[in-house]
């Protein structure tokens, strides 16, 4: 009973988190709302014993991702007022395809009983079960090839991000300090030969 | 005990708020991006579910690649974004039309 209590106080707080982000007015806002989002799902994946994800999810999520929104959000100066003021005319489409959403998903559940898994309660651990042994177990034996694709997509991913964000400065003057060792006087001096003139 | 019922139902309510999110916030790409961390995360709940309601490890595994694509997906997003700002001064999806014709 304890658990589902908990699973609903998260979950109701998740919930209206996950409304803050969207209905917020400063991305700042959106942000910190979202790692809220993010610590309450990581309990509620804590309840439903997944513990290595949950911890993942508050290290990973909270701890990188969220920090590089939050510092993008903060480098970047953004005139908010502008790009909400004409949230009003969207909103019954935004509520239209929720309602949607959330029919499709009461309909899968309710009327065609998840295909048939069992709905009630989850089936009993063994003694001395941990997460974490059971998903590195499987995680470098059964699918080691794709652990390693996911590293070479991270590899990329960083690679990509630095090369997009690297310039040049424009307007800097380095030196090449080979080329000034090199130099020679006939490159800087040009001597000129001509006739010398009388005064008038 | 938490019954599966409960915790797709809020993964659906979640996807849902998620999608409005991106109708609403359709000209500011910086809360598009988390409206898309949100649908993400919303599948990850039905992942984390559905392994522990059917014992299968499986599940959980995929939410550990899921999470993995999900921080690449906002790395060069991001990245991408500041590019964009440098560029134009501004990151309204309106403005980015310069491939319209």
């Amino acid at each position: 009973m304890f658990p589902t209590i908990l699973f609903f106080v998260f979950g109701c707080v998740l919930v209206c988190a996950a409304l803050g982000v969207i209905l917020a007015r400063n991305p700042v806002h959106c942000a910190l709302l979202l790692v809220l989002c993010f610590f309450n799902s990581a309990v509620i994946w804590l309840l439903l014993d997944a513990e290595f994800l949950g911890i993942v999810l508050v290290l990973v999520y909270v701890g990188a991702v969220m920090v590089l929104f939050l510092f993008v959000v903060m480098m970047l100066d953004i005139d908010t007022t502008r790009l909400r003021s004409e949230l009003a005319s969207y909103w019954p489409l935004a509520a239209a395809v929720a309602c949607f959403v959330v029919f499709a998903i009461i309909n899968v559940i309710v009327v065609r009983h998840l295909g048939g898994a069992d709905l009630r309660a989850a089936p009993p651990l063994p003694t001395g079960y941990s997460n974490t042994r059971v998903l590195g177990t499987a995680l470098f034996t059964r699918y080691a090839y794709p652990a390693q694709l996911a590293a070479i997509i991270l590899l990329v991913a960083s690679v990509a991000a630095i090369i997009l964000t690297l310039r040049a400065r424009r307007g800097g003057k380095p030196q090449d300090i080979a080329a000034q060792v090199a130099v020679r006087a006939k490159d800087r001096v040009r001597i000129v030969k001509m006739a010398s003139e009388k005064a008038p | 005990m938490i019954s599966l019922t409960y915790v797709v139902a809020l993964s659906g309510v979640l996807f849902a708020i998620a999608v409005a999110g991106v109708f609403l916030n359709r000209r500011n790409v910086i809360v598009l991006l988390m409206c898309i961390e949100l649908m993400l995360l919303a599948v990850n709940f039905n992942f984390v579910a559905f392994s522990r309601f059917m014992g299968d490890i499986a599940g959980q595994i995929f939410v550990f690649f899921i999470l993995t694509v999900a921080a690449a997906e906002a790395a060069i997003g991001l990245a991408i974004l500041v590019v964009v700002f440098r560029e134009r001064r501004s990151i309204d999806v309106e403005d980015l039309d310069s491939l319209q014709g």
